[in-house]
């Protein structure tokens, strides 16, 4: 699994956010665009992609995408 | 003394009786009186539903319906009852666009085709008896509204909420009543996930007219007057227990 091809699938979870935005140390919970449906959109997306279970808590305890990142690698 | 909603002599099988409102619901209806029939998948917290039941003659059986096909044995467990309360369900928040087929069949099974295919099968052992009454757990979400990412809740109810107005002219014939209690946001374990966070269900409780959600009990009652002989002449109805939340 590997990052950038993460933060593709992160980013496109997103309407309005250009990719650019996204990186490893982008603190998702303070961007724009972040609220409860784009959260729950991420949960399913990992599902969908990597067939990992993500729990609310998990979102809300992370700060970067890095973070998710390690945790997703970790439950792969 | 006088009681119209007594369920004195009234056997009643209750699915989901675990957690929540099954739980609530089950022993609720032990202190109206009734012998309860519990089930479901969790041993360890339908024991302790079972522990808090009022009165004796109760039964347990742990069930998990996810096996479709074992329904059939499931209903050789049973006895002849005067009625049962759907209360086995689960929520599953997906943005639309993550909607996919194993997600709809999924929540559609546990919520829809297990319910309606226990009380066919009920219905075809002649298990439930004249005058019988039939619940349904539906929901303001879904026949109503909705929510953000409850499309596949929705449906669910939805569906629910029909099927049981046609099983409610079909079963006339034999006095079984069908009705649906329709709740807005109980405190129970659905979102034990953590799909909603606690700061979430708190901006919630703003839209409630009555400013809370609702308890697990306060479903039961309602439950408990469909069960009674008091709704005798109520079919194909709901009753609406949402704190006021779709009168806005």
């Amino acid at each position: 699994m590997e990052l950038n091809d993460f933060l593709k699938k992160f980013a496109s979870v997103f309407e309005e956010t250009p990719i650019e935005k996204f990186s490893g140390d982008t603190k998702y919970m303070e961007m724009e665009e972040w609220g409860s449906l784009v959260a729950l959109s991420v949960i399913a997306m990992v599902d969908d992609e990597y067939e990992v279970e993500l729990q609310g808590d998990d979102i809300r305890n992370s700060n970067t995408i890095n973070d998710l990142f390690e945790i997703i690698k970790s439950r792969l | 003394m006088y009681n119209p909603f007594s369920l004195k002599t009234k056997k009643i099988l209750i699915t989901g009786a675990s957690s929540g409102i099954g739980q609530a619901t089950a022993i609720e209806c032990s202190k109206m009186g009734a012998t309860v029939i519990i089930t479901g998948r969790n041993k360890k917290r339908l024991n302790e539903t079972f522990n808090k039941l009022e009165g004796d003659g109760h039964a347990q059986i742990v069930f998990d319906f996810e096996n479709i096909s074992g329904i059939n044995d499931f209903i050789n467990l049973i006895p002849c009852i005067n009625g049962v309360v759907h209360c086995a369900g689960i929520n599953d928040l997906t943005p639309f666009p993550f909607v996919n087929e194993k997600k709809l069949n999924k929540i559609f099974s546990t919520n829809f085709f297990t319910p309606v295919l226990i009380t066919k099968e009920i219905l075809k052992e002649k298990k439930l008896l004249k005058g019988g009454s039939v619940v349904f757990i539906s929901s303001v979400s879904g026949p109503i509204c909705s929510c953000s990412a409850g499309g596949l809740y929705s449906s669910t109810k939805g569906a629910i909420h029909g099927m049981a107005k046609g099983m409610a002219l079909d079963l006339a014939v034999k006095k079984i009543r069908v009705n649906t209690v329709q709740p807005g946001n109980i405190n129970t374990n659905i979102f034990k996930d953590g799909q909603l966070s606690k700061e979430q269900l708190q901006e919630d409780i703003k839209k409630y007219p009555l400013k809370r959600h609702g308890e697990p009990e306060e479903v039961a009652y309602a439950i408990i007057y469909l069960l009674s002989d008091a709704s005798c002449w109520v079919t194909g109805s709901n009753l609406l227990i949402d704190g006021g939340f779709t009168l806005q």
